[in-house]
This record gives C-alpha cells, sequence and structure tokens, in this order.
C-alpha cells in the first residue's frame, strides 16, 4: 500500500547521507508536514463557519499558526542532543517559573497562571511543562537500564508529580493532568512494569475520591456532575453539553453542510470557535466528517509512532512516543468533552481551535519530532 | 550517559517497540471509541437531536395585537397607540451583570426603583435568554447614546413596542380611565394565550368595560431565533386581528369646558344627553395625567398624587357619594304627586322652621324668616325646605324609597361605566340591619331635603334628571356609541334593564318642569342670576350641602379646616326645558351656595352645548364652503 509505506517509510530515509532532499535541508519531515497542512487547512475552514464568518479570526489565526510552524521549523533544526543536554536545566527552569507564578503571577478569574515579564510577551510557565516534563522524565530515564527499576520509576514520578502539583495550585486542573499524562507516558514507554501499572492504577482510583474531597474545587466538582447529569443545570454548565451534543446529533451522517450549522451560526453553540470547533465540524460535515478527522489524526499518531520506533537512542524514543500520546490525549479529551463523554475542561482540539498558547506548544512538539526523525546518524545497532 | 555503553541497545528497542504497539492499540481503542460515541451521537439519536435543534431554532412567537383607538362623538382621538422604546437586558448575554448595570447606569440615568425591580426579576424563575426590561420610555438622547455604546453592551437591547397614549389625558382620566401593565392578580383572569405579548390591560373606565373589544385577537408568527433570541428570519406569520375602534358619547369639547368651570376648584360634572343616554362629559376635577400611569409611575409621583389634598385620583363624578341636598326636591315633587300627598295647589304656611308635632324639634328652613304661604311651584323656586319636609313626613319613608328607587338611587343604574357607586338610599330595613335602630319620622324629614343618611353621586343625579327631562322615559347612562369595524355598541352594550316611571298623571312631568324652569326664570328663582339673558328655556334645582365632618385620620390646618367645612354647591338641570337636549348635575366641593357657584357652571355647559358648538361648527362649514368658493 502506497500510502502505508509512504507513512512508515518515507522520502526521509533515502536522504540520509545520500542525496540531500530539500527536506532533510530543512530538517523537515514530509510525511507528517503533510498531514498536519490537510488538519491546519480544513480547519481554518471549520474555523471560518465557527467564528461566524468573521474572516478576521481567521486571519488572526493564520498567522498565529505561521508563528507555530515558525517555532515548529525552529525546533526541527536542533540535534536532540541538544534537548537531552538541556532537559535537567530547562526542568528547573520550568519549576521556577511555577513557583513564580504562584508568588507573582497574573490572571483572571481566580486563577494565576501567566508570568509577565517586562520586554516579554505574556507566558503560562505551565504550558512549557507539557514538553519540558517528557524531556526530563525521559532524560532521567533513559540514563539507566531500560526498563528501570522500582526506585527509578518512583523518581521518574516524582519528577512528573512535583510540576502537576504546582500547576494544580493555579489553579489549572486540565494542564496539570496534560503535564502529567505526558509525563506518565514516558514512564511508560520506558518499561514500567505491568504490576506497577496495575497498581499505579490502583492508587489513582483510590486518590480520585480524595482528590474529590481534598483537591478538587468546587467549579471543578460541578463539572463533574454537570457531565453525569447535563439536564441538572441546564442554563449553566449543563447548556454548553447540551447544545454541543444537539449540534453533534443534529448533523447527521453526512452533516448541514458547510455554513449551514443551525446549531452555531445561531449561537446556541458556545465557544464555537474555539474548544467546542469539532461540533461545528460534525454539525456541518456529519458523521463522515468526523470519520475523516479522525483518520487525518490517526494518521499523524502512526506516522508519530513510527518516528518514535525509529528513534536511534532512548532519549529520543522515549520523548516522541509521550509527546505522540499528549497529542492524541488533547484529541481524545477534547472530542470526548464536547461530546459528553468527559467533563468540560478547556482543552482546544489541536491545530484547528482557534487560539492559545498551546497551539505554539503543539507545533514546538512537531518541531522535536521532525529533529528526532532528521537528525538520525548511519549508526547500525 | 554514566552506563550507556553497558547497555543492551537491541533489547531496549524491542522493549519501547513493544510499549509503542500497546499504546497504538490504546490508540485505535480510545479513537474508535470517540467514533462510536460520534455514531451514536449522530446516526443513533439522530432524530432526537434534530428535534432539538429545530426546537432551538424555530420559535412560535405571539405578535400582540394593536389595541383599538378611542375617540369621542366628534372624531377626536382620545386614547391612541405610541412607540416606546425600552431597554431590555438578556442575562445570559450580559454578564458579569452588576458590570453590565454600572456601566449602563453611566450612560443613562436610570432610576434606584426600575434597578430594584429589574434585580427583583432578575431573581424570579424565568425562561432562558429572556429579555427582562430595565428602562422604560427612553427619550430620543438615551436612545442615540445607546445606539453610540451599543457593541459594548452585548445582551443589552432597545426595543420597541405600542403602548397607550392618552392625548388628552388630564381631561379624560376619570371618563375613559388608562391601561396598565398586566398585574399577578390580572395574569390568573386572562387568557394566556390571547395575552401571550400583550403587557398591557385596562385597569379602569372605558379601558377596562371594553377590554375584550378594545384588546383583539394575537397572531402568532414560527421565527428563526439565535440564542440571544434576536430574531433573523419569520418563517410563518399569523397576523394579529386589531382591537375594535370605539366612539364614545363623550365629547371632549365639552369635557374642556367643564373642566375650565371647575378650574382651581375640587368637583364633578356630568352631563348627560336625555335622547340617548350618551355621557357628554364625565369631569372629576382635578384630573391627573393617566399616560404615567400606563409604563409605570414612580413611588414619588404616585405618592404626590394619592396624598394630594385634592384626591386627584378620586373619580368624584361616579364614585364621589355626598348629600344630594335640594337638588333631590324634584324628584320629591314627583313622588309627592304622584303619590297624592300633595297636589299643585296645595298650600303651606312655612314659620322659618317645621315642627313634626307641637313643641317638638324643630327642623328650620334655609331662610330663618320663613317663606309664608307657598305651594309646590313656589317652593321649589325658592328651594322652601318646610314644604318638602311637610310633604316628606307625610309621604313617609317606605313611599320615598319606592320613588327615588325609580329614579335610580341607591343602585348603580350604568350600563357601561365601570366603577360607579350606588349611594345610599336608606330605608327603614337599611337602618334597622345597618344602625340597630327604627326609622324616625324626623329621618323622614331630613330625607325629604335631602339630607340625612341619603347620599348620592353625581352620576346618579344626572341620571335622574335626565329622568325628568325625559318626562320618565328611562336611559340608562352610557358612553359607548359606536363601534367603527366589525361590531356595533349595541351588540356590546348590556341591556337596559330600566322600566320607565309612568305617573298616574303624566302631566305631573310637565308641571315639575315648570317649577325647575320657574328656578331658573321665575322672579324669586334661586338660579335666575345664572339664567339671566339665556336664548333658551331651562329646569334646574340648586342645592347646597352641608359638610358633617372629617375623616378622623385627616389633619388639616386650621385654614384648610375652615375651608373644607364649608358647603358644597350643588345644581342638577336641563336645557332646553320643553326639547332637552342636556342634562347636567355639578358638584362644587366646599364651594358655598348652589345658586351661586354652581348654577352658573350649568349655565357655562348649556350656553357651549346648545350656542357656542353649534355655532363653532356651523361657522367652519361656512368657512370650509367660503373656501372652496374661493378656490374656484
Amino acid at each position: 500500500m502506497a500510502l502505508g509505506k509512504s507513512l512508515l517509510e518515507g522520502p526521509a530515509d533515502n536522504a540520509l547521507g545520500r542525496s540531500r532532499s530539500i527536506w532533510s535541508i530543512l530538517h523537515l519531515d514530509p510525511v507528517l508536514m503533510f498531514l498536519l497542512l490537510m488538519l491546519v487547512g480544513g480547519g481554518l475552514f471549520v474555523l471560518y463557519s465557527g467564528a461566524d464568518r468573521n474572516i478576521d479570526v481567521v486571519k488572526a489565526q493564520g498567522i498565529r499558526l505561521a508563528v507555530a510552524f515558525a517555532v515548529m521549523l525552529v525546533f526541527a533544526q536542533l540535534d536532540p542532543a541538544v534537548f537531552r543536554r538541556w532537559s535537567p536545566w530547562l526542568y528547573v527552569l520550568g519549576l521556577a517559573g511555577l513557583v513564580a507564578v504562584l508568588l507573582v503571577g497574573v490572571g483572571a478569574k481566580g486563577a494565576q497562571r501567566w508570568l509577565a515579564i517586562p520586554g516579554l510577551p505574556r507566558f503560562q510557565p505551565s504550558e512549557l511543562m507539557k514538553l519540558v516534563v517528557p524531556m526530563m522524565a525521559a532524560w532521567y530515564l533513559s540514563r539507566y537500564f531500560l526498563p528501570p527499576t522500582f526506585g527509578r520509576v518512583m523518581v521518574g514520578l516524582f519528577i512528573v508529580l512535583l510540576p502537576m502539583f504546582l500547576i494544580v495550585q493555579q489553579p489549572d486542573l486540565g494542564t496539570s493532568l496534560l503535564v502529567g499524562m505526558a509525563g506518565i507516558f514516558v514512564v511508560f514507554f520506558a518499561g514500567m512494569s505491568w504490576k506497577l501499572i496495575t497498581a499505579f492504577f490502583g492508587v489513582v482510583s483510590v486518590s480520585a475520591p480524595l482528590m474529590w474531597f481534598f483537591v478538587m474545587r468546587d467549579y471543578q466538582k460541578q463539572r463533574v456532575l454537570t457531565l453525569l447529569d447535563p439536564q441538572s443545570d441546564p442554563l449553566g454548565a449543563g447548556w454548553n453539553i447540551i447544545q454541543s451534543k444537539t449540534a453533534i446529533g443534529s448533523g447527521g451522517m453526512d452533516g448541514k453542510g458547510w455554513l449551514q450549522g443551525t446549531q452555531s451560526h445561531l449561537e446556541f453553540l458556545p465557544e464555537s470557535h474555539t474548544d467546542f470547533i469539532v461540533a461545528v465540524l460534525a454539525e456541518e460535515f456529519g458523521f463522515v466528517g468526523m470519520l475523516l478527522l479522525m483518520a487525518l489524526y490517526f494518521l499523524v499518531i502512526l506516522r508519530c509512532l513510527f518516528i518514535a520506533v525509529s528513534a536511534q537512542d532512548s532519549y529520543a524514543r522515549l520523548l516522541a512516543g509521550a509527546l505522540t500520546m499528549t497529542f492524541f490525549i488533547y484529541i481524545f479529551v477534547n472530542v470526548g468533552m464536547v461530546s459528553g463523554l468527559l467533563p468540560v475542561v478547556g482543552v482546544p482540539l489541536p491545530l484547528i481551535s482557534y487560539g492559545g498558547t498551546s497551539g505554539v506548544t503543539l507545533m514546538a512538539a512537531f518541531g522535536v519530532l521532525m529533529s528526532i526523525h532528521t537528525h538520525r546518524r548511519m549508526i547500525t545497532a | 550517559m554514566a552506563w550507556g555503553e553497558f547497555k543492551d541497545t537491541a533489547a531496549e528497542r524491542r522493549l519501547f517497540q513493544r510499549r509503542a504497539l500497546v499504546m497504538l492499540l490504546f490508540v485505535v481503542l480510545l479513537m474508535t471509541g470517540l467514533l462510536a460515541r460520534m455514531y451514536q451521537l449522530q446516526v443513533v439519536e439522530h432524530d432526537v437531536y434534530t428535534t432539538l435543534s429545530d426546537k432551538n431554532r424555530v420559535q412560535v412567537q405571539s405578535v400582540p395585537p394593536p389595541r383599538g383607538l378611542v375617540y369621542d362623538r366628534n372624531g377626536e382621538l382620545i386614547a391612541e397607540n405610541r412607540p416606546v422604546f425600552s431597554l431590555t437586558i438578556v442575562p445570559e448575554r450580559a454578564a458579569p451583570i452588576d458590570d453590565t448595570l454600572a456601566r449602563l447606569g453611566r450612560i443613562l440615568a436610570i432610576a434606584d426603583e426600575d434597578l430594584e425591580r429589574f434585580k427583583k426579576r432578575l431573581n424570579e424563575p424565568r425562561r432562558p435568554f429572556q429579555e427582562i426590561p430595565l428602562f422604560y420610555d427612553l427619550g430620543e438622547s438615551d436612545i442615540a447614546k445607546m445606539a453610540v455604546h451599543r457593541h459594548e453592551f452585548p445582551g443589552v437591547e432597545v426595543t420597541a413596542e405600542l403602548v397607550r397614549y392618552y392625548p388628552h389625558s388630564d381631561l379624560t382620566a376619570h371618563a375613559l380611565g388608562f391601561v396598565g401593565r398586566i398585574n399577578r392578580e390580572e395574569l390568573n383572569r386572562i387568557d394566556p394565550v390571547n395575552y401571550a405579548g400583550t403587557n398591557y390591560i385596562g385597569k379602569s373606565g372605558i379601558e377596562r368595560f371594553y377590554e375584550e373589544v378594545l384588546h383583539g385577537r394575537v397572531g402568532y408568527q414560527h421565527v428563526e431565533t439565535n440564542a440571544r433570541g434576536r430574531i433573523l428570519r419569520v418563517l410563518e406569520r399569523e397576523n394579529p386581528v386589531p382591537g375594535e375602534d370605539l366612539e364614545l358619547h363623550l365629547d371632549l369639547r365639552l369635557q374642556r369646558k367643564a373642566h375650565e368651570l371647575l378650574e382651581g376648584r375640587r368637583g364633578a360634572i356630568v352631563a348627560i344627553e336625555p335622547a340617548t343616554g350618551g355621557i357628554l362629559a364625565l369631569a372629576s376635577v382635578p384630573g391627573f395625567d393617566t399616560n404615567k400611569f400606563v409604563t409605570g409611575i414612580s413611588v414619588a409621583d404616585y405618592r404626590a398624587l394619592s396624598e394630594s389634598i385634592d384626591k386627584p385620583l378620586f373619580n368624584r363624578a361616579l364614585r364621589g357619594q355626598y348629600p344630594p341636598a335640594s337638588t333631590i326636591k324634584p324628584m320629591m315633587a314627583v313622588a309627592a304627586l304622584d303619590s297624592g300627598v300633595t297636589t299643585r295647589d296645595r298650600k303651606i304656611w312655612d314659620p322659618g322652621y317645621f315642627q313634626l308635632r307641637e313643641g317638638g324639634r324643630r327642623y328650620r328652613d334655609w331662610k330663618r324668616s320663613g317663606h309664608g304661604w307657598v305651594d309646590l311651584k313656589h317652593a321649589m323656586a325658592q328651594s322652601c325646605d318646610v314644604y318638602f319636609y311637610d310633604v316628606a313626613a307625610d309621604m313617609g319613608v317606605d313611599t320615598m324609597h319606592r320613588y327615588l328607587s325609580a329614579f335610580g338611587f341607591g343602585e348603580d343604574a350604568t350600563l357601561d361605566v365601570s366603577g360607579a357607586l350606588s349611594g345610599l338610599l336608606p330605608s327603614d330595613g337599611w337602618k334597622r340591619a345597618m344602625r340597630d335602630q327604627p326609622w324616625y319620622p324626623g329621618d323622614s324629614v331630613n330625607m325629604g331635603i335631602g339630607q340625612g343618611f341619603f347620599l348620592a353621586t353625581p352620576l346618579q343625579l344626572a341620571t335622574a334628571t335626565a329622568l325628568i327631562a325625559n318626562r320618565g322615559e328611562w336611559v340608562e347612562p352610557r358612553l359607548l356609541k359606536d363601534i367603527r369595524g366589525e361590531g356595533t355598541a349595541s351588540e356590546f352594550l348590556p341591556a337596559e334593564t330600566h322600566k320607565p316611571l309612568v305617573l298616574k298623571d303624566p302631566e305631573n312631568w310637565e308641571y315639575v318642569v315648570d317649577t325647575m324652569e320657574e328656578v331658573m326664570h321665575g322672579a324669586r328663582g334661586t338660579a335666575r342670576r345664572a339664567a339671566r339673558g339665556a336664548n333658551f328655556k331651562m329646569a334646574g334645582k340648586t342645592g347646597t350641602a352641608q359638610v358633617f365632618s372629617l375623616g378622623k385620620d385627616q389633619e388639616y390646618d386650621a385654614e384648610e379646616i375652615r375651608e373644607r367645612l364649608r358647603d358644597h354647591a350643588l345644581f342638577v338641570g336641563f336645557a332646553p326645558a320643553d326639547d332637552p337636549k342636556i342634562a347636567v348635575a355639578i358638584i362644587v366641593e366646599n364651594a358655598g351656595g348652589g345658586s351661586s357657584v354652581a348654577a352658573p357652571v350649568a349655565r357655562g355647559l348649556f350656553d357651549a352645548w346648545l350656542e357656542e358648538f353649534p355655532a363653532a361648527e356651523s361657522a367652519q362649514v361656512a368657512g370650509l364652503s367660503d373656501q372652496s368658493e374661493s378656490e374656484h
């Protein structure tokens, strides 16, 4: 199968050492690049509809995406060895940033998430941690034999839990969980034993009720309760879920057509161009459109996992695998929340939702993946 | 990397490959889960959500009918509709609401009570995305300001609706009544379907009585709306049926005249057209601005009106219950003649007082020295009390009650005038029941001159006077003259129930009218000064009612007490005497004598109705024809 072949091998392999194509000069992976451009291009169409034909929103997103692709390009140029060398320092810097946010951070709605350093644009250290935590975990675990011993798994988990704890204090449960996921995937890929994994889920299921009573804020509990029974609060939090499910469900098999979604255009659907944009897509392009989107995402994940598997050292493998899975978690949480399977947490649909710094982080992650793939050397193991 | 060189890289690679495969399966599993969820929503439950989505999108909206207009008898508009712009807020869109209100407050002068009312409604259960009114009746500059700042206020809208407007509100307040916002109690009474979308309902007067006719029938439209409730498209529409337009017997010119004649005083005038019973004027002075009540009067304005010593809100014409005093004498005369206690020729000696028996209590005549020998005609002309003491004592309470009932006293004899009170026509039974005392002959004596327990409203006096003008033919007073539109007035007017008052000798009607003419035109008639120089004959009777007491809780300063203890001036009458076109009842509170104060008011009305207005009309017709001729 031609597609399968190009997905799993691609021209980059041919470029190793031999005729250097434009792709290898730029350190880009053409397959991944093609898939990302497909997603981004289609996403802009959906965004135009979701933003109620506001072309300014589309333009702004275009600029944002251009910046994100530039960031990707920059990251792709750096040798994975550089990432590995910097990992501990970036981690320490990230933790310092998180502490600083808690001490002097700015924000809105009772949450402190940003650091305003004069001369720099406002930024969220927690966003950076989505990259840095898996880097640090991969750095630590790849120093030793794999699979890691029990003690090293514990240290790895501590590396993950420390920033999580700091991010929860902001409070930002959503980002904290995403950061945690990214790190835990590293530990999993490193070969954490199945016994430990079982035990880990045991601990999680025990700590969930404890979290409920001691960690979660009221508004977070409310979101979970609302998920279980949206009708209990049809005007408040439940409204979003009811309306987005209505949008998705009324789309049917082949949708109402581009720009024809009544739910989104009549303003029933909240945040129709940001977190809930997948409902717009589902309403206007139906189940067929969702299949297409999922297929694209799946191909991206497949390609990324291939990059991870074909990486040359453990650090690169662990990092690539974890970043891929983080990308998937974004998709799963966003689509799950919009379709009423998961509580509403502020997770955007990767590469399609409008705004946010998470787009830049995601593209940086793809940059890292491309770097891993294009900086391989002719070493035969 | 400390031990890197000893690492089994191949084993690590294989380990990673296995883990990656597990993750791939994990991804496939979860993505299948997501797609299954999508399949469930989009294919399996598609119909459910399509219905929900349509319900979101398409709303059935009621379209309130425009309220019928009201004209006076000359086609002068006295109740119309005008567009009023109000500011509404959809709280769901305007969050944070307190911030929105604070910023609005910097642009518009929002009254505290409006703000309070808004906040109360905000906390009441309501439909989602329903707009709540904050500010009624925006001025042009307010609308302009909102237009400029509109983008700063999501969820805040300026909406227009047709609201009742009374161009002559001070004049028509008591006759026409007014509409106001539907209150909770009315909400339970009205048809919720027909009043869907209607905010106003007739509260008093014609507006209340003909509510059903004026309101019309609600229409509806299927509209496509967004979540804001803003209409994007009308899909289907059934137009409302506008309310019927009413034409009243009321003559705005006469109404204005009545107000002018009572200017600066407190009192009431009721003028009736004897041929039809049509109420030509129904004035209660001072009036008030009903327009303030339509969109909701402010507390301060309402307090000023309700606490005013002049009681402008009090409808004196319909609800003012006064002792009729001497104005009852024509009716007493009819009763006395027909019951046979007196004859046209019978004369009575008036020494200045009346005694039921020798040495008993003396009932004084208004004239201390007495009138000497008086017959009925002179007794009427000079308003001799002793003559009527005498016939009242002879008739007794039962006879008087029977005749006065036939004149409509003691009941609400109106057809379509809502809120009229029935006064008090005392009887033996009434006194036993209410006072636990027998009826004394002395009570009859007092009743003979319209004092004692007897109370009548100006409308009742006018009705009874019209009965004399009609020589016993009953016409129940009414306001509605015609309906412009489908129906006719008779369809909506209640049935008349009163039988004519037939006298044993019908000639007695003419005789009583003669005695009333004597009041106006006789050499010693009490109202002769008011009738001087008239081109027509009129019949009338003056009255002066004693003010007995003040309400216990009323505190006036001495000056005001003196003023408000003065007698009420009354007058009843009609003109021309042999072909009555207008019958009136007038009361001027605390104004002194009926002959000096009330009779000239009546003369002013008669002149206006019989001479001024017809002259002005013919002048206008002539003027118009002149103009059309000059154009040729």
